[in-house]
């Protein structure tokens, strides 16, 4: 006996821009997969998507916002982290998720990452990381593992990766995990986790660039990284994130590091403003 | 947000908290800055007042993020400024470009001081002047406004907010060290809200927002995050629905929509003040604390006979050129000082198209010019 | 390897099928959902598609149990799954 259902699978249709289909990114990137766990966190906590803003720099998951049917800022190389800051700032109802990528976020915006986490301001990071400047044709990035071959580390990178998860809990996020874009189940309930969480919130995804730093790195299809996902990911929640540094072909140390209870900036923001119209109120009235 | 606590009156201030105060009374409700002199009072009055009227202070570390916080704020539906002067100027014009091409409102200001580099950081320039017009890169227009006095910057500042809400622009304050340091008694009036302009709001329905898509004149009506329209806004070349277009028919159509909404306006938006022109040989074409010497420059000139006048340019940019044009038609010269090795002196050139003789009289910067050197300049003019 | 074996009360428990859909338009032919159907619902067409990639396409939906990973796994937001309940 079949009992016909409802669609009860959360699809994200509602939340893409359809006309803008089918996507730039190329057959088998990973930042698709990514965005759509963004998607199906908000059907997954509930979360008013009138109330969400997504912010994304430039790069090939610069262009996320452009395909999420929500307030959503295509802003400068780097600056997507002080737009958003700009934005929560000054409305702190506002649940707002930047979505970009390692060289946006960690290159030349890391400036701003790792302020936003001192601050420990109400926002959700989440960075593709796929150790290259895809969109300009895979040139080597500030997360590319020593040795790796990019197209401006023909004889291989001589320089030492960002080892993001510690970076970023080192500057005080309240919420910090990794995992790749095979696991993809642990990615969707990270993301709802990061967006309901107050305070700082940083994901990093390890995703396949297979046209790029794939072809150059013994990768050539996304299967290849995903096959290597598989094979070398170690969870480990709950594991130092100084510890989970990245090697070419090592094991990728995934799960969720961080999660911790800590004032946000708001805590304090609001505290000391309204001590400052106490003061104001206090001087009035003399 | 709490509410707007006045604060009216005569005050003894300088030129940079008086900056502040017309950004209150003009109804900033957030700062996003980085301390640099000589323009850090502006943020430190921002951050003393904005708490106290329910808005937000925040220092942000740096330059490049002060101006985004400060464009993110504002597409969150509120009032924001940044401060600065040279070096931060710099870092601010990649995102000034990116507040022109999404159209967002917002005011910068420039305490300017002399350069290049790091150069005199305590002491007056005006040697931004031309990157105000031309420092992002690309095709655009701007609108820059030059104060003489602490009333003055208080007064274009409340101008400043209204301009860039009315025109969706960052609309940037070029004053400079001496204005941003000098104390003068400074009236603060009551401001009503009523007579300040905000940016017009979308009249349909989520559903039928299309962010870019203008109505009448060429300024489109402005959502802000949050309210369920949905919106998606990009510095990529876009169309109406705000969607990248990677074609030159649409990069044709978007430049000459935001360079027109500021050239076909140019009458509204430009201002300046003429002093004694009607009958003047000579014309001392000024700015900013430079105009206040011209001004005794000229009244010398005038008691030794020499028929000079002034004319000061309140609007910088867009440039005053229909007005130099007219006026170099009826005039012998343009003596031109600024605190720069020339620069506005070359679009009063331009515009005076050799019907004018334009004489500049350069400061290189650390201080003003004389009297006495402006007015040596209008006399070897007149011979 | 077989790594899993028939739950004891799989009699008395209701189990979902799923219906595949794949949107050509779309599709890239990564073969994520191909490779990670743990039921070999879906396999690569031969053909190439107008723009030059080779499509997945469903084999044999009779057994998809609709547990969605396909959906979830597709870079392209290209596959929709529907879900009926069997007694």
């Amino acid at each position: 006996m079949i009992d016909a259902m409802n669609v009860e699978e959360p699809s994200i249709e509602k939340y893409l821009r359809q006309d803008r289909l089918p996507h730039i990114w190329c057959s088998g990137c990973g930042i698709g997969p990514v965005a759509g766990c963004f998607l199906r966190a908000i059907d997954r906590e509930e979360i008013d998507p009138d109330r969400i803003a997504v912010v994304s720099g430039i790069g090939c998951t610069g262009r996320v916002a452009g395909y999420v049917k929500l307030d959503s800022f295509h802003t400068t190389h780097g600056r997507a982290i002080p737009f958003a800051t700009g934005l929560i700032l000054a409305n702190p109802e506002l649940n707002v998720v930047v979505f970009s990528g390692d060289g946006d976020l960690v290159a030349i915006g890391g400036n701003h990452l790792i302020h936003a986490a001192r601050r420990n301001i109400d926002m959700t990071v989440i960075c593709v990381n796929n150790f290259n400047y895809g969109m300009t044709g895979g040139q080597v990035g500030p997360t590319a593992p020593l040795e790796a071959r990019t197209t401006t580390t023909p004889y291989g990178n001589f320089e030492f990766p960002f080892n993001l998860p510690y970076l970023v809990s080192a500057s005080g996020a309240s919420y910090v995990a990794r995992w790749t874009v095979l696991h993809i189940r642990q990615l969707e309930k990270a993301i709802a986790e990061a967006m309901t969480k107050p305070g700082f919130s940083f994901i990093e995804v390890i995703a396949p660039c297979p046209v790029v730093y794939g072809r150059m790195n013994k990768e050539p299809k996304g299967l290849d990284s995903m096959y290597y996902y598989q094979e070398k990911s170690v969870i480990r929640n709950g594991a130092d994130p100084k510890d989970a540094d990245l090697e070419l072909n090592g094991p990728i140390v995934v799960g969720k590091f961080v999660d911790v209870q800590r004032p946000t900036l708001w805590d304090h923001l609001r505290e000391v403003s309204s001590r400052a119209q106490e003061k104001a109120k206090a001087r009035a009235k003399v | 947000m709490t509410e707007y606590q006045e604060l009216t009156g005569k005050f003894f201030i300088n030129g940079d908290v008086a900056c502040a105060e017309g950004a209150i009374s003009a109804g900033c409700r957030f700062f996003a800055g980085y301390p640099i002199t000589p323009a850090t009072e502006v943020a430190e009055r921002m951050s003393t007042r904005l708490p106290q009227v329910g808005g937000i202070y925040i220092q942000m570390e740096d330059e490049l993020a002060s101006m985004n916080a400060v464009l993110g704020a504002s597409w969150a539906g509120v009032k924001a400024m940044t401060a600065t002067s040279g070096p931060g100027f710099s870092l601010m014009m990649e995102n000034v470009g990116l507040g022109v091409m999404l159209e967002t409102p917002c005011v910068l200001v420039n305490i300017q001081r002399a350069g290049p580099s790091t150069g005199l950081p305590t002491l007056v320039g005006q040697q931004d002047m031309m990157q105000a017009r031309w420092g992002s890169h690309g095709s655009y227009e701007i609108i820059a406004l030059a104060p003489i006095s602490p009333q003055d910057i208080f007064d274009l500042t409340i101008t400043a907010f209204d301009l860039s809400e009315k025109y969706r622009i960052p609309v940037l304050i070029m004053s400079d060290e001496v204005v941003g340091h000098m104390s003068e008694k400074v009236v603060i009036p009551h401001v009503a809200p009523e007579s300040l302009l905000n940016r017009r709001r979308p009249e349909v329905p989520p559903g039928e927002y299309l962010p870019y898509k203008t109505d009448v004149g060429l300024v489109p009506p402005m959502a802000v995050a949050g309210e369920g329209y949905r919106f998606h806004v990009t510095g990529l070349t876009h169309d109406e629905r705000g969607y990248p277009v990677m074609t030159a028919d649409a990069q044709d159509r978007l430049i000459r929509r935001l360079v027109d909404k500021i050239r076909l306006n140019r009458d509204d938006i430009i201002k300046y003040k003429e002093t004694q022109v009607e009958d003047a040989d000579i014309i001392v074409c000024a700015y900013g604390i430079t105009t206040r010497i011209a001004q005794f420059a000229v009244k010398m000139a005038r008691d030794e006979g020499i028929r000079a006048g002034l004319l000061q340019l309140i609007t910088v940019w867009p440039f005053a050129e229909e007005r130099v044009r007219e006026l170099s038609l009826q005039t012998k010269a343009f003596v031109v000082p600024e605190i720069n090795y020339g620069q506005i002196v070359l679009e009063v050139e331009r515009c005076a198209g050799g019907k004018a003789r334009t004489i500049l009289v350069p400061h290189m910067g650390g201080g003003v010019h004389s009297p006495e050197t402006i007015l040596e300049a209008i006399r070897e003019t007149a011979q | 390897m077989k790594l899993w074996r028939k739950p004891f009360d799989y009699a008395e428990k209701a189990t979902t099928s799923g219906q595949v859909f794949i949107d050509e338009e779309r599709c890239k032919g990564c073969g994520y959902c191909v490779e990670f159907c743990p039921r070999e619902v879906l396999k690569m067409s031969t053909e190439l598609s107008p723009k030059g990639y080779n499509l997945a396409v469903v084999q044999d939906e009779s057994k998809c149990l609709a547990c969605g990973f396909c959906e979830v796994i597709c870079p392209e937001f290209a596959i929709r799954i529907s879900t009926t309940n069997e007694k």
